[in-house]
């Protein structure tokens, strides 16, 4: 068997095993017999004689929340690797061109109006939309540069706009109430998913990974010069918006539940580049299997350790980075 | 004999009064007469009007029309003159100097940062800055040393002798009560976030002796799982969000919890100061009364329209009419139907 084949595998068996160990942990005590006596009952349609509390902690609550850790994980890590590849650059972000300060802006404006949670998402979403869409227009209209840098810098300076924003409304918001809503927020969050949170960004999140996998072949051909790609036929302008399009959409359903969740976009398509390469075809399962199981891991711990929750944020990066490090140090492949 | 009284009147105009400690220790020397007084937060600012409303400066922040409509317009129209907190800054020193300040006085956390920031203030514009306690059982003290910061005892203390009896009154029915039920305090538009044992957020709680869901949290604003609330499977929840108190009645994840099977989930008047959590100031004194009648209806006998025309009286100066009393307290949520 190949080493990276071995990699896939060993990734899938990771996610599952964490995926079968999130059900079972959490702070309502609810045992594997009695989720595996629930989920046959929901399979063959039989009554079981659960009590009703298992019924809604297993279905309601921390089954959609461990399935939107693994969607929120495999999104931000499949925008990540799209963007790095697509920016040459090993430093970018899924939120390079704006899509998570877009979104907390929207998010920030919303519960400034003392909105509901459906109102407040659907800012966050639309918010992380429009930002990317008005980088991506100035940043198509700034000829005589390189496409890719005016692209990111627009991101950059647009971004901070937006963040000036949000610091504006934090500002002027109620201290007592506003404020801390808004201070959770921007930490985020998967304490208060609900089935419809799924049921809404988990489609959304499909919908931009389609053209991605669809793509996946000719997306190594963006690390070319514009001029190459083109001498081998591809309209890298076209192909471009496009990836910019679906990786917005994964990030802004992702971001709109989650609130703001830092380093599984940028830290996870590299270390599954240096188990498997530079090629995106092969990277971005890998890269996704990783997220997935990294942010599942993570939020497993944010909701088991204590009576109140930590923020995934705080945990990212701190079990993240040890074991980044130990990746980068035990693979000797280049970029 | 003569002597002794020029002395008398002149050391009682040229010299300040005598010095009043505030609750960081520091010996505060205000003018001989206080007209203007600059409130750092809304908990202070609440307390100095109540006292003399003509010396407020200004509010914090710009009255909102549901806000206003409580208070004489001249009250309600005052200027926007920023906080001056720890938590987020929004006045400008120059401001409260161009206000002709004669003494500045917050209400609230004595930590500190907040000792420090008084100090310093005080040190720049040579302004008296006067620090005291805005905890429940602390309101009457505090409002018996600003009183007396802006000469104004007399009133003062009739504030704080009234205000000393409610909290007994409310005391001496929460002792006579035999259960105190389990309650959760659900903030936020997912009602997810809490306060933990001791926090000020939650100090009504602590005061009417019910026992709080989360008191195993720390102290402070702290974010909770579902599973978490629903194993606390509280048997009442009081929550300050709208939004929330309307989704707990359609999310089949809140179904699982006792108060909301039992349809005990009560959401907390705001206006024109909130009841139950912020600010965290003497307005919540009528938290207690609303709290304490749906944790204790036997103990908890009392007119609650007459409670808050009495309380409005005193403190805004104004009492609300039957149309104001009836939206306050119809609001869907405020009181069991």
């Amino acid at each position: 068997m190949s080493g990276r084949a071995l990699s896939y595998l060993l990734a899938a068996g990771a996610l599952l095993a964490l995926t079968a160990l999130a059900f079972a942990v959490g702070r309502y005590p609810v045992s594997l017999g009695e989720i595996a006596a629930l989920l046959f009952s929901k399979v063959t349609g039989s009554p079981h004689s659960l009590p009703a509390n298992v019924e809604t902690v297993v279905l309601q609550v921390r089954g959609p929340r461990v399935l939107a850790a693994l969607v929120v994980g495999a999104a931000l890590a499949a925008a990540g690797t799209a963007y790095q590849g697509m920016f040459r650059n090993p430093l970018v972000s899924p939120d390079i061109l704006g899509v998570s300060t877009g979104a907390a802006l929207g998010a920030v404006l919303g519960i400034f109006f003392s909105q509901g949670v459906f109102v407040i998402q659907m800012l966050a979403f639309a918010g992380g939309l429009a930002a990317v869409g008005l980088v991506y227009w100035i940043g198509s209209r700034l000829r005589g540069h390189d496409p890719l840098l005016a692209l990111v810098l627009t991101g950059v300076v647009i971004g901070t706009l937006l963040g000036s924003a949000i610091a504006l409304l934090k500002y002027l918001a109620d201290p007592y109430n506003q404020l801390p809503a808004i201070t959770y927020w921007l930490l985020g969050s998967l304490a208060s998913i609900s089935p419809r949170d799924l049921s809404v960004a988990a489609p959304l999140a499909l919908l931009g990974l389609a053209p991605m996998l669809m793509l996946r072949w000719r997306m190594n051909l963006l690390a070319l010069p514009d001029d190459e790609a083109r001498a081998l036929g591809v309209d890298t302008r076209k192909l471009r918006t496009v990836v910019v399009a679906a990786a917005t959409l994964m990030t802004a359903a992702a971001v709109a539940v989650s609130g703001i969740i830092g380093w599984v976009g940028l830290l996870i398509p590299h270390a599954a580049r240096l188990l498997v390469g530079p090629d995106f075809g092969r990277l971005l399962p890998l890269a996704m299997l990783l997220g997935a199981a990294f942010l599942l891991a993570v939020d497993t711990l944010c909701r088991t350790i204590a009576p109140i929750e930590v923020p995934p944020g705080v945990l990212t990066a701190l079990i993240g980075t040890p074991f980044f490090l130990w990746l980068f140090a035990l693979a000797r492949r280049s970029w | 004999m003569k002597y002794g009284f020029v002395l008398f009147f002149f050391s009682s105009v040229c010299f300040s009064q005598a010095p009043v400690v505030d609750a960081t220790g520091r010996e505060i020397r205000p003018p001989a007469k206080v007209e203007r007084v600059y409130a750092a937060g809304p908990p202070a600012g609440l307390l100095v009007f109540a006292i003399a409303p003509d010396k407020l400066t200004g509010w914090t922040r710009e009255m909102r029309p549901n806000e206003a409509q409580f208070f004489d317009d001249k009250y309600a129209r005052l200027p926007e003159l920023g906080r001056l907190t720890g938590r987020g800054n929004t006045a400008n020193v120059e401001v409260i100097l161009r206000a002709r300040t004669d003494l500045i006085v917050d209400v609230g956390s004595t930590g500190a940062t907040l000792a420090s920031l008084a100090a310093q203030v005080q040190e720049q514009t040579k302004i008296p800055y006067a620090l005291f306690d805005g905890r429940m059982e602390a309101t009457p003290a505090a409002l018996r040393s600003i009183g007396k910061l802006m000469g104004d005892e007399p009133t003062a203390q009739n504030l704080a002798a009234w205000y000393e009896g409610q909290l007994k009154d409310v005391k001496q029915r929460v002792a006579r009560a035999s259960y105190h039920p389990l309650v959760y305090y659900g903030r936020g538009s997912a009602g997810l976030q809490t306060g933990g044992r001791g926090s000020i957020n939650v100090e009504i709680l602590d005061f009417l002796g019910a026992r709080n869901a989360a008191a195993e949290a720390r102290a402070g604003l702290v974010t909770v799982s579902f599973e978490q609330v629903i194993l606390w499977d509280p048997e009442v929840i009081i929550t300050t969000d709208p939004n929330y108190w309307a989704s707990v009645w359609t999310d089949p994840r809140w179904r699982a919890v006792k108060a909301v099977a039992a349809k005990r989930v009560y959401l907390s008047p705001h206006l024109p100061f909130g009841w139950f959590d912020f600010p965290p100031g003497a307005n919540r004194l009528l938290g207690l009364w609303w709290a304490g009648k749906l944790l204790y209806p036997r103990e908890f006998g009392v007119d609650l329209r007459a409670k808050v025309s009495e309380f409005h009286r005193l403190f805004y100066h104004r009492e609300p009419t039957g149309a104001q009393l009836d939206a306050l307290l119809d609001e869907p949520g405020v009181l069991p139907k």
